[in-house]
């Protein structure tokens, strides 16, 4: 690939564009990776994470969409009738047909004036949001766009995913870059047909390709989004501050992170899977929120999602000035962390739906 | 099916849209034609700001229909900083043990099903201990 060639692959728009505001959820139930081993292991074996976060009985993706997207709007200052999309992605929205995204835009003040929908690409529904959001506001269609990455993930019970499967998510307000806490330098996708991960319709839980979920889908997107995307803009690993990736597992994205060339030191803070589980559409981003709530100007930071069936977006960021006054107008995502209910699995098999009640 | 009902109340239930008097500068929790306290005509919409305090508490364990799902759980009537005290879920309690006078704040949550799981999903304002509720 010539060196002309390789800059078109990035998706940049005309007019720079930036994070104007982030917000992030996480509930405040915890379920320990080590009762699903006692219900179905015998507690033999090692586990993938310490504990997952729950939902609570009155909770899913809209109302955790809501929380998200109130955080971002008060970082940003931004009046929410100026917002002219809301997008949220997920794969488990609470309705088959009838958007969330409406709902959201309605809790917020953003209607009617807005355009809104929601987004499902697996793990990476949130960054496809955000990718759209960037050409909405880069084209000069609109000057803010919302897009949040949620979900409250499935995992059959005694399936490998249970331990991970876990609740939360990121908002984004995109906007001009001149009003922004971060602007981002540039994007990159890179996208197969890979069946790693699926589930069909009407069913309850995904279907998964067990060790083929590793390296032809997310190593390979991973590592040839995040790679792309360092050689068109002439970086390398040592140029970032922080890097956060997809994080199914606390294994994965320390592996990835060092393919590319990161140090464990750049990965620690976007880290987020151990106390709280695979967040699926959320999970790299809310990687993100917690690298902003602590990053100083002039850092940069890497980002590369992943969603299965296949894709990776990678994106380029480069925090401003304007990080300092925004960042303590909402809680960081840090203190969504520490507030904590451990349950056991006997409470989350009720909180789940799990129970058959006729 | 009460479908227009909560379509109607959706502003006052996702995120406590009131009224403030245009007359008295009342401010109006439901929103409503006719200012309680002056009698005035009350119509100029009014965000409230969710922060507030428990003014009374009880814990419900026979639930009424429709409410089964989440018992036992607490409800509030909430003195907001506006004035107005509204009825509410408290949520997000942890083990913490709610007290008259503890500072809330609102959140959007599910509150039920209109019918079974075929029905649409009604959301609405719970309130939690401030600060995200107890750490």
């Amino acid at each position: 690939m010539d060196h002309n060639h390789n800059e078109n692959l990035l998706l940049k728009p005309n007019r720079p564009v930036g994070i104007s505001g982030y917000g992030a959820y996480v509930p405040r139930y915890r379920l320990p990776a080590s009762e699903v081993a006692r219900i179905w292991t015998d507690s033999q074996g090692s586990l993938p994470i310490k504990e997952k976060s729950v939902p609570g009985l009155d909770e899913d993706v809209a109302t955790m969409s809501i929380e998200a997207a109130r955080n971002a709007m008060q970082r940003a200052g931004v009046p929410p009738s100026r917002v002219r999309a809301v997008w949220v992605g997920s794969e488990s929205h609470p309705y088959a047909v009838k958007p969330t995204s409406t709902l959201v835009a309605e809790a917020i003040g953003a209607v009617p004036n807005v355009q809104a929908a929601d987004w499902q690409f697996a793990c990476k529904a949130g960054t496809e949001a955000m990718v759209a959001a960037i050409g909405f506001v880069g084209s000069g269609m609109a000057d803010y766009a919302l897009a949040i990455g949620m979900d409250t993930a499935q995992g059959r019970p005694g399936d490998a995913l249970e331990y991970t499967a876990g609740a939360g998510g990121a908002a984004f307000l995109l906007g001009p870059a001149e009003d922004s806490l971060a602007v981002i330098e540039a994007t990159y996708s890179y996208v197969t047909d890979t069946p790693d991960f699926w589930r069909r319709p009407y069913a309850k839980y995904p279907e998964h390709g067990q060790r083929f979920t590793g390296e032809p889908a997310y190593f390979t997107h991973i590592i040839e989004a995040g790679n792309a995307l360092m050689q068109a803009t002439h970086t390398t690993a040592q140029d970032y501050q922080y890097a956060v990736f997809h994080q199914p597992n606390t294994k994965f994205p320390q592996r990835a992170a060092q393919m590319l060339g990161f140090q464990k030191e750049q990965i620690q803070t976007g880290l987020l899977v151990p106390l709280i589980g695979n967040t699926y559409a959320g999970a790299a981003i809310i990687g993100l929120t917690a690298i902003l709530d602590i990053a100083q100007p002039g850092d940069r930071i890497l980002m590369v999602s992943f969603g299965s069936g296949a894709g990776s977006d990678a994106f380029a960021l480069t925090v401003t000035d304007a990080i300092r006054e925004r960042r303590d107008r909402a809680p960081h995502t840090q203190e969504y962390i520490a507030r904590r209910t451990q349950i056991d699995y006997a409470q989350y098999a009720r909180m789940r739906g799990k129970l058959v009640m006729k | 099916m009460e479908i227009s009902r909560h379509w109607r109340l959706r502003k006052q239930r996702y995120g406590l849209m009131g009224e403030i008097c245009p007359h008295c500068e009342a401010k109006l929790f439901p929103p409503r034609d006719i200012c309680p306290e002056c009698g005035g005509e009350a119509k100029t919409l009014y965000q409230f700001s969710g922060k507030g305090e428990v003014y009374s508490y009880t814990t419900i364990y026979e639930p009424p229909a429709g409410y089964e799902e989440n018992a036992p759980y607490t409800v509030a009537l909430v003195k907001l900083d506006e004035g107005p005290i509204v009825t509410a879920q408290l949520t997000d309690l942890g083990e913490e043990q709610v007290q008259i006078g503890t500072p809330v704040e609102m959140v959007t949550r599910r509150l039920r099903q209109d019918g079974d799981e075929r029905g649409m999903i009604i959301y609405g304002y719970k309130f939690r201990p401030v600060g995200l509720g107890p750490h």
